[in-house]
């Protein structure tokens, strides 16, 4: 690891100005992905901001039919509150499968979808749900925020704060784990929304999260599994690696809207 | 006796390893000691056309850059393999330089370009970061098969083609007569994965030199800390054997991949004379992916042959084994002598032959894992026994009943000469441990519930012990494999038992002095076990092959037989008795049938005290002994593996995996279900999980926990894990060795398993979600053509 100055910031006032006067600041929140690559000379900020300890962006709260979570709140929490699996049990479903105990111990929502890794699974809860990204200078739509792979709407220096969910009417996560990593090979989320049936898929496609229209439509008509039989998934969309192919991805994603139909 | 042979006692050494206590090689701290960062290539393949260490040598901490001209200039010789192994045409292998630091030319991502010492890890790494090395890119070659095709990369220039040796073992025209004649022949063509060995302690070296005494202190990862110390001092040039002392620690696991001497340790310890500081290398686990030998890694085609009542006519194996860049301590021996000599598994033919060409390509060197060899053979043997029971239309319990070997001893036309066995009673036992008879009714229950369920065996057979050493040493073996063992009585009656082999996991320090403790009656608390030192221990070869219980066991349990004779002279001596009635029980040394005796610490004191001797006896009370075994012993039994696929996502779940093994005497039970547990998981791991993945350019992809898949618990079932033993003849306590035969077995009962439950025989290792999806679509495909 190169030597780097930490800084814990107390509010996110101060996070903005201590990175905006720092030569290459990285904003520090779980670290579960900074930090490792740290560790392995992959990346190398003159200085770490540690989001983590301020007070406001941690907590969960549910006030009518929105759920607002703090963009430092671990998943581990998100899993474990009442609240969040009485208003909406698939987020908590979702983040009670992340990673290992560990990772759900130290890694956040604000870091997740930050990082925005094709594979994660928080980004397609906020996708599917439609939710609002807030940062400490706007707050954005779900479909703006994510760009593609590892990117985001965020400008240089700004900071997820909280991301607010609106309460489904119903709505489920299914998720194919990476056999090695955990992470999602294939992972949509369905929900029945104000805004209508979204679905939003994980780990698969080739530019990152992506709404599935194909299956919005047939779920919009008749919310059924078997609503999606006939709905394909175009494999030059998906990613391909040693773990699967295009075509496997391609079919999972039909699998696990399905089994996510199936349970929501 | 509740501790003596047979007795599930909790292990010795779990005290302190669970409670953070155990000192591993990392643990260990030197002053004025200094850390390695080694400069790695980045390319599979290049010249190397300059390396500028300058601006390195100026930065903060950095006491030394070194790179391979300077090794050679100091005459530490190339890393050699120890066993020669012919080509058929009787020429010798073809064995190419191998320098611990490259002189002119890397042959694989990570190989070692130069070296920083430095003051801490850090400057060391930083430094490392700032050596520049210009390479001039070669082109690359990553498969054996390419490697061997006309025209590809040369990767040394005394191996033409890349062939390090074309060898052969049987009778070709024999057998393939046997198969034109055949009623029934089965063909198959296989790959067995390329593994990484990942024990949870990465490899570490920590060297000292005395300069007074011009005397090297080795502390590394080591299966074998004498063999390491004979080939740093005989063929690396490091110092000679009085000048050098090996110690190998507390060692988290070895799975074969720390019997080798790797550049790393050669390095410190040469780095430690050119700086005058302790030398201290760590691996990450980024280097362990790409530095440790891999392992497996062959490319088959088999083909069997069957008369028309299925009786087993003839075995023909055609298998290209991958080598990677240089040829490991013992990697010629793997996919050879460890291999193809069990290519008659538990089965009478007549009729075997295998051609094996090793090759060298563009990645880390292969050397043995787990099984070595033998887990290559089972899965050949037992994935053609599957399948043709199927193609045959019988059973494939029957059709192995029908070919078992019956008779021993039984000469194999591949060298072995098997001594023991009853692999009808182990294939019987596991059958009904795992209600064979029931598994159609499974079969269609699973089947509603819209899982395809399928069942497989494997009936393994592996060798173990590797000797005797006149033996080996015929076949090409640069070492003999014996054991050594010492046994010193104290004064006070505690006993230490010093011991050639290493525990590494396998709880010697609980099994052998199990065996002290069953033969003088006494408690295992005043037992102790010393092994990993040069200087405590006279020598060793080790712990490799399953052979620290049929070795090393016997090397104590020769040394016994002396101390007992020396015991019961001196106490019939001092007890004015027959050396015929002496009887040694319950902590006493006893005239039988009087009240007359000695307790036991008080033989040791007479000893010691030399007061009153028998006429010529010498003080004392310690033995010691060497073992040479007298054949190979043979571990076997019947593995049945049950799953259920997703045909959704392909996804496969073992409900069911039952062990009935053969391993002759069992000294600790729990231990030894340990062993089988931890083998079967590591199979399982082969079979479903783990693959090594480099890229056409030679880059490692599955280098990390993120894409090389470790089996996790939630992976595997709870096992069902059974003995069905002979005694093992030819050595004095009947073992026969358990710490290969689950790796070794499992595999092939897990792929014969998924394939009978898709339908589709064309699946390969790892049979990933992915994998089984798509032979289950092709069985599909090929269904709805019929």
């Amino acid at each position: 690891m190169f030597d780097t100055t930490y800084h814990r910031a107390a509010s996110v006032a101060d996070a903005a100005e201590t990175a905006a006067k720092a030569d290459d600041a990285a904003y520090l929140s779980g670290g579960q992905t900074l930090l490792p690559t740290m560790k392995q000379r992959l990346a190398s900020p003159s200085d770490l901001v540690d989001l983590s300890q301020i007070a406001e962006m941690q907590g969960i709260s549910v006030a009518g039919d929105t759920v607002t979570i703090g963009a430092g709140t671990p998943h581990a929490d998100v899993a474990g509150s009442t609240d969040v699996q009485n208003a909406i049990p698939a987020l908590a479903a979702l983040a009670g499968n992340i990673g290992d105990p560990a990772v759900r111990a130290r890694g956040t929502l604000g870091g997740s979808i930050a990082n925005n890794d094709p594979a994660a699974d928080y980004p397609a809860a906020c996708l599917g749900l439609n939710a609002t990204i807030v940062t400490n200078t706007r707050e954005l739509a779900a479909a703006d925020f994510f760009e593609g792979l590892f990117e985001t709407a965020l400008e240089e220096g700004e900071i997820v704060t909280a991301v607010r969910f609106p309460v489904p009417s119903r709505a489920a996560y299914a998720k194919f784990p990476n056999p090695a990593s955990r992470y999602a090979m294939a992972g949509v989320m369905v929900a029945q929304t104000g805004d209508g049936v979204r679905v939003a898929v994980t780990g698969a496609g080739n530019d990152g999260v992506f709404r599935h229209e194909a299956m919005e439509a047939a779920l919009g008509t008749n919310w059924s599994a078997d609503a999606l039989a006939d709905v394909s998934t175009d494999a030059d969309d998906m990613l391909s690696d040693m773990h699967g192919s295009a075509e496997y991805r391609a079919h999972l994603v039909g699998v696990m809207a399905k089994r996510a139909v199936e349970s929501a | 006796m509740t501790e003596g042979i047979g007795a599930r006692v909790l292990r010795k050494e779990d005290k302190r390893f669970i409670t953070g206590k155990g000192k591993y090689t990392d643990d260990i701290k030197m002053e004025n000691q200094a850390y390695a960062a080694f400069v790695r290539s980045p390319h599979a393949h290049a010249k190397v056309t300059g390396i500028n260490a300058d601006a390195a040598k100026a930065m903060p901490g950095v006491e030394a850059v070194l790179t391979g001209p300077e090794l050679v200039a100091d005459e530490i010789g190339n890393i050699i393999c120890g066993w020669a192994v012919s080509s058929k045409d009787g020429s010798p292998m073809n064995m190419g330089a191998w320098s611990a630091l490259a002189t002119d030319t890397v042959r694989y991502v990570g190989d070692a370009v130069a070296v920083v010492i430095a003051d801490s890890i850090a400057e060391a790494e930083a430094a490392a970061e700032a050596v520049e090395v210009s390479y001039e890119e070669l082109p690359v070659v990553v498969g054996s098969v390419k490697a061997l095709a006309d025209g590809a990369p040369q990767i040394h220039e005394n191996a033409p083609n890349n062939m390090i040796f074309d060898w052969e073992i049987g009778e070709e025209a024999a057998t393939d007569a046997a198969l034109a004649g055949a009623a029934h022949v089965t063909k198959l063509d296989i790959v067995n994965n390329r593994l990484s060995p990942n024990a949870m302690e990465p490899r570490a070296a920590i060297a000292t030199y005395d300069e007074a005494e011009e005397h090297y202190t080795l502390y590394t990862t080591s299966q074998n800390p004498h063999v390491a110390r004979l080939v740093l001092s005989a063929f690396y040039n490091v110092a000679p054997e009085n000048k050098l002392r090996v110690i190998a620690p507390d060692v988290g696991g070895g799975f074969g991949s720390k019997i080798y001497i790797y550049p790393e340790e050669i390095v410190c310890l040469w780095a430690s004379m050119k700086t005058n500081r302790s030398v201290k290398w760590t691996s990450t686990r980024a280097e362990a992916f790409l530095t440790d030998a891999h392992g497996r890694d062959h490319v088959t085609t088999a083909t069997m042959g069957f008369d028309a009542g299925g009786k087993i006519v003839g075995l023909k194996v055609d298998t290209k084994a991958n080598l990677g860049a240089y040829m490991s301590l013992f990697s010629s021996a793997t996919p050879t002598y460890l291999y193809a000599t069990l290519l008659s598994g538990q089965y009478n033919i007549e009729n075997v032959y295998c051609n094996v060409k090793a090759v060298y390509t563009n990645t880390v060197p292969v050397d043995a894992y787990r099984g070595a060899g033998r887990p290559e053979a089972s899965y050949v043997m037992e994935r053609l026994m599957e399948t043709a029971a199927r193609e045959m239309g019988m059973s494939p319990a029957d059709l192995r009943l029908k070919n078992f070997i019956t008779e021993f001893p039984h000469q194999t036309p591949v060298i072995m000469a098997y001594d023991s066995g009853d692999f009808a009673a182990n294939q019987k036992q596991a059958m009904e441990a795992a209600d064979y008879a029931g598994f159609e009714a499974r079969r269609e229950e699973a089947a509603k519930r819209g899982k395809l369920r399928g069942i497989g065996f494997s009936n393994y057979i592996e060798a173990c012990g590797i000797a005797p050493s006149a033996a080996v040493g015929s076949l090409g073996a640069g070492v003999g494999l014996w054991e050594s063992a010492e046994v010193r009585v104290n004064a006070v009656g505690t006993i230490e038992i010093l011991t050639g082999s290493h525990s590494h996991g396998q709880g010697h320090e609980t099994t052998f002095a199990q065996v002290v403790a069953d033969r003088f009656d006494l408690p295992l608390d005043g037992i102790s076990v010393v092994h990993g030192d040069t200087d405590k221990v006279q020598m060793g070869m080790g712990t490799y092959g399953s052979r620290s219980g049929a070795v090393g066991m016997s090397a104590i349990v020769k040394a016994l037989d002396k101390v007992e004779a020396k015991v019961k002279k001196l106490a019939a001596h001092t007890l004015e008795a027959s050396e015929d009635d002496i009887v040694i029980e319950g902590g006493a040394v006893k005239v039988a049938g009087t009240d007359k005796q000695m307790l036991w610490h008080e033989v040791g004191l007479a000893a010691y005290l030399a007061h009153n001797l028998p006429e010529g006896m010498e003080p004392g009370l310690k033995e010691g002994a060497f073992y040479d075994p007298t054949n190979f012993t043979f571990p076997a039994g019947c593995y049945i593996c049950e799953v259920e696929v997703d045909p959704d996502t392909g996804t496969t779940e073992i409900v069911q995996f039952v062990a009935s093994d053969d391993f002759g005497t069992i000294v600790n039970p729990m231990i030894v279900e340990g062993q089988v547990h931890g083998g079967i998981g590591q199979g399982i791991g082969q079979a479903l999980l783990e693959g090594v993945v480099y890229d056409d350019a030679g880059q490692l992809l599955s280098g990390s926990y993120m894409d090389y898949t470790m089996p996790r618990a939630s992976d595997l079932p709870s096992f069902s894990v059974h003995h069905q033993s002979t005694v093992c003849p030819g050595n004095p306590m009947g073992m026969k060795g358990c710490g290969e035969a689950g790796a070794i077995g499992s595999p092939p009962a897990v792929i014969n398993a998924i394939t009978d439950a898709i339908g589709n025989n064309d699946l390969s290792m790892p049979a990933t979600p992915s994998k089984v999806w798509a032979a289950i679509q092709a069985a599909n495909a090929a269904t709805a053509a019929e």
